[in-house]
Formats: structure tokens, sequence, C-alpha cells
């Protein structure tokens, strides 16, 4: 959906999106990363399970939760990424309080 | 100032609190400031301090760069900023609870300030919540901070300032724009001329903004003038974008991206759990929190500054979040009320004059009526799919008011709290019920403001004891 305009060179970190290595710039959100894969989604709702993206990239409309490095519902346009990072796709109803 | 406490906590760290920020230190106090960006600048600056350092600056324009000597003079005021801290609640007294890194903690304060700025008004429409469709600020928030453009000719769709802001930055950093859907509804530049003798002397600023439409026309992509509705189409992503407009005008295209925006509305969630008064702004159709001339909400001690105070952009920001700091500091006894009131004459100049050409904006960028009279299947609520018509069905049943519905029908029960179904269903409730939405209101706002996780809370415990 969206692509980078420059090479991070030494700022490159390596975060694992549903198990798969994935390059990122040192200071950039997961979400940011999110919206350069192809698969283009983050979530799955939990009513009707259709896909999401993140929406706003501010904080305000909670489309962009994943689970990072076990913790669900994060989210994940206000998180930084860090290097070995795992990212996982969220399926249908995870629980707010896990 | 112990490790928990200052005399002030300012939220937000955008124009607004780095102002009120360097004024108050200025003036002796001690200044905590929480942000949940990983730096200063608030969304006007948003990554100023990286981007300062790249030949990125260049592109981004003459009113980003001005960000450079705002966040250097607020990193040298000696206030405790604590980046990546995202505030969900406040207690009377006051004592707030952040959380950064997945761990949270309180602080306390005798003072605060509240300058959480603005969001972008939602615009419901059906297939909003398709992968694809984002909202102008969101695609901007990407060149800003990762250097990412959408990957092919995007379609821009909606009206006010941004849009053109992000056309151009989009094209100067080497994107493509497929086309814009311009949702301003015919007629509004006479209605909106009646407003400018007001701001006449804001002249500058209108001509640049339409140096802006120049530098966009030469970039020779499609226009489309005064389109009313949107549908967005697509399995499990957004593939395709129907729009029609007010004379009846329908077109299909292909998009893989769709970037919409209709205006932002101030951030009011925080001053509505700490039951400040609000009240609504005709104007620029949305609530804005009851202020007095310095910023001080009905809540003793709680002020607002910014854009959260009603929208009056980055130039209006800083003189409110001075105002609010003065006060503040004669509150606590660093200032007497006569010095407040001699520093506070020029920043009330300022914020004059940098409020003159607003209600010429906000009559130029109302919001096109269908912003808040969704088509019957279009999701309001994206979080627990509630539909415009199921909201319209229950709205005619008993007169329920915006917190009745929401038990009936769960739409603004989810973890967005309202923030993107709050005015699409207040102005359904209004139409069904054929009442003025001032007084149908808003939904009870709650804290947390976030929804907070039990290893948060648990977190919070191991903090206590030393409290
Ligand atoms: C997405 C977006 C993009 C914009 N881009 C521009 C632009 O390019 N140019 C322009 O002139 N105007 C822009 N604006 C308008 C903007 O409102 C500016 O006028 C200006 O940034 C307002 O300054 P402020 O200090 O009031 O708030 P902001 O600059 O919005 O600063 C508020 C800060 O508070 C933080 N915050 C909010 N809630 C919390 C919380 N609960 N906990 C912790 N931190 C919190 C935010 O992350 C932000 O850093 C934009 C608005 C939006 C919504
Ligand atoms: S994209 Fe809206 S909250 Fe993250």
């Amino acid at each position: 959906m969206f692509r980078k305009l420059h090479d991070p060179g030494p700022a490159t970190v390596t975060v694992h999106i549903d198990g798969r290595p994935v390059r990122a710039e040192a200071g950039e959100s997961v979400a940011a990363v999110l919206l350069r894969q192809p698969e283009g989604w983050n979530r799955t709702t939990p009513v009707s399970e259709s896909r999401r993206a993140p929406y706003c990239m501010m904080g305000v409309c909670f489309e962009c939760l994943v689970e990072v490095d076990g913790q669900g519902s994060v989210q994940s346009c206000l998180t930084p990424v860090r290097d070995g990072m795992s990212v996982t796709r969220q399926q249908g109803r995870r629980s707010l309080s896990a | 100032m112990s490790d928990h406490h200052t005399d002030l906590l300012i939220v937000g760290a955008g124009p607004a609190g780095m102002a009120a920020a360097v004024t108050a230190r200025r003036h002796g106090l001690s200044v905590r400031v929480v942000d949940d960006q990983s730096a200063p600048g608030g969304q006007i600056w948003r990554a100023i301090e990286t981007v300062a350092a790249t030949p990125r600056l260049a592109r981004l324009g003459e009113a980003y760069r001005a960000g450079v000597d705002r966040a250097a003079a607020f990193r040298a005021c000696g206030a405790l900023y604590e980046p990546q801290s995202q505030l969900w609640q406040i207690e009377p007294g006051f004592r707030a609870f952040l959380t950064r890194d997945g761990r949270a903690r309180s602080v306390t304060a005798e003072a605060i300030i509240l300058a959480t700025g603005a969001q972008e008004r939602p615009v419901p429409f059906p297939g909003w919540t398709l992968p694809g469709v984002l909202t102008v600020g969101a695609a901007q928030i990407l060149l800003k901070t990762a250097d990412s453009v959408p990957d092919k000719p995007v379609w821009i769709a909606g009206c006010g300032p941004l849009p053109l802001l992000y056309m151009t930055q989009l094209l100067a950093a080497g994107g493509r724009i497929a086309g814009f859907l311009d949702t301003t509804p015919r007629g509004r530049v006479g209605a909106a001329l009646r407003h400018l003798p007001q701001g006449l002397g804001r002249f500058g600023d209108l001509v640049k903004g339409l140096s802006w439409s120049l530098a966009l026309k030469r970039a020779g992509f499609p226009i489309i003038r005064h389109v009313a509705e949107l549908r967005a189409e697509g399995d499990g992503r957004l593939e395709s974008l129907h729009y029609r407009t007010q004379d009846g005008r329908e077109g299909d295209v292909a998009a893989e991206v769709l970037l919409v925006h209709e205006g932002v509305v101030p951030n009011i969630h925080a001053p509505l759990a700490l039951g400040c008064a609000v009240k609504w702004d005709a104007g620029q159709h949305c609530q804005v929190p009851a202020l007095d001339r310095w910023g001080e909400t009905s809540q003793a001690n709680v002020f607002v500054a910014g854009d959260g105070a009603g929208i009056g952009g980055a130039e209006a920001a800083e003189p409110r979040g001075r105002l609010a700091a003065l006060r503040v500091a004669t509150k606590l006894g660093k200032l007497r009320d006569d010095a407040a009131e001699a520093a506070a004459r020029p920043e009330r100049a300022t914020l004059s004059r940098a409020l003159a050409l607003r209600p010429f904006l906000d009559a130029l960028y109302a919001p096109r009526p269908q912003v808040f009279a969704p088509a019957d299947e279009t999701l309001v609520c994206r979080c627990e799919e509630v539909t415009a018509g199921e909201l319209r069905t229950r709205a005619a049943q008993g007169r329920p008011g915006p917190n009745q519905l929401k038990a009936f029908t769960r739409a603004g029960m989810g973890p967005c709290q309202g923030r993107q179904c709050g005015y699409t269903m207040a102005h359904i409730v209004a139409a069904v019920q054929n009442r003025p939405v001032e007084e149908v209101g808003f939904y009870r706002i709650r804290p947390p403001l976030k929804p907070v996780t039990l290893g948060e809370l648990a977190s919070l415990d191991e903090q206590e004891p030393a409290a």
C-alpha cells in the first residue's frame, strides 16, 4: 500500500511479522511497517471478522491493534519498532485485558 | 520536585504544550510534560527533530521548519519531558495515570494543562473501514515519520487546508496523485466571503492557500468538484471507489489507497472524563470545553490550551499555551496578578490575530451535510460495527439519548470510546428526533481514556508503596 522513499542504511532493524523477518527503520512505528507489507491488514474484527488496517495513525481509532512480543491489543501506530520485535496480526475477539 | 510530583503537569508536547512549558519554567514552576509520541512537536511538527537532520526538511515546507526552534527551546527549558507516555486517567487533586512501554504509573501535580490537540473529523461512508482507506492526516504522519508514500497514484477526497498541504508535500517528495475529489459544496466561497472583513489582516495566509492550489493545478491530476457521496468497495481491501457529485455526476475508479479528510475537531475526551463543562461550537460543528480567558475549565486548576480548546491552528495554540501557563504561575503564587495581566496582553493580541481568519475557513470548509447523514448501510461505529440504519431505527423508538443508544446498540462501547462515532451518532439522533444537535450532546465519557490491561494495572501496584 505504501513504500518508503529512502534506504534506512545503518538505521535498519529487523522485526518479525507473523514470524517473517521484515526490514524496518529505527524510530518508525510498527503500523508504518505493516502498511508496507503486501497483506495490507493487521487485524480482523471481533464482530464480523473483517480485515482492518491503520486508519488514523495517531492513536484515536484503535484499528491498528496487533500483538507485540506476546502482548495483545497494542496500538501499533503508537509503538516504535525495536530490533527483534515480534508482531502478530490479531484475529477476531482478542481480550483487551490480556 | 520529587520523582512523582511537579507544580504543573502538561499533557501534550505540540505547539501549545511546548509553549506552556517554556513559559511556566520561566516563572519558576516545576513542570512535567507527557506525550504519547516519541519526540516533541505534536501534529504540525511531528518528528521535526529527526527530519531536521535530513534533506526531507525542505520538502515539508516553511511552517514545518518553524518547529525546529520550538523543539529546541522546549528541550532547553528544564521541564521534565516524558515521551511515549499515554495519559489514561486523572483523579482530582491531581493524580494522573500514564502508560509507557506497557507499564503504568501515576504522577501528581497542583495544576494541569491539557494540550492534547485535535483529531480529524471522522468521515463515515460505505466501505470506509476497508484497509486502504486512511485519513489524509494518517498519510501525512507516514510521510513525516516514516518517509513513506502511497505506492501507486493515490485518490484523495475531502476539503480543508490539510489535504492541500499534504498534496503539496506529497508531490514535493515524489509521490503521485490519481485525483482529488473536492467535497466543498457549491456556493461555499460566496458564503464564506461574508466572514472575510474580520480576516483581512491575515490576507497573507489566504494568498498562501491559493498558491497551493496553483501548484497543485500545475501537477495536472483530475480535480472533481462538489463531490457529495463516496463509496469504497473491495474484498478485504480497497479496490474501487465510487463517487457522486451534487449535480448527480457519477464515477467509478480503481483505487488501492483513498485518503479522506473533512477538517479537525478538538480532542475532548480528557476534559469530558474530568467533568469539565463543554459547549457546542456551531461554527466548527463540534464540542469545545467552556473556558475562561486564561483557558481554565469549569474544574479549578484544569486548563485546556491549543486546538483542544477549539480549532485555531498552531499560531493560536502557542499563545493559548502561554496564557494558561501564566495563570497557573499566578495561582501557585509565582507571579503577581498585574504582572500576569501585563504579560498576557501581547499574547491575547497574537491570539486574536491568529484567529481572525478562522470564521472564514470554518464557513468555507464546513463539513458537507452527508458527513453527518451517512447512508443506512454505513458502519458508523467502526469498533462494534453498528450501522447508521440500526442507529436510526433505534433512535426512533422512545427518543433515547446517546448513552441509552450506546447501551442498546453497543455503538461507542469499543476501544475508541466514541472518538469515531460520537458526532455521527449525535447528528443521526438529532435528525431522527427532530432536535438540535447541541441538545443531543455526546456519550458520557468515563476514565480510563483507553483500555487498560491487567498487566498495566499490575505494574501500577508495584509503584504504589513508593508513591
Ligand atoms: C493528523 C493531524 C495532522 C495535522 N497536520 C498539520 C500540519 O501539517 N500543519 C498544520 O498547520 N496543522 C496541522 N494539524 C492541525 C493541528 O491541530 C495544529 O494546529 C497544531 O499541531 C495544534 O497544536 P496543539 O499543541 O494544540 O496540539 P498537537 O500538535 O496536536 O499536540 C498534542 C499532543 O498531545 C499528544 N496527546 C494527545 N492525547 C494524549 C494522551 N492521552 N496522552 C499523551 N499524549 C497525548 C499528541 O500525540 C500530540 O503530540 C494537524 C492535525 C491533525 C489531527
Ligand atoms: S491507526 Fe488509529 S489508533 Fe492506530
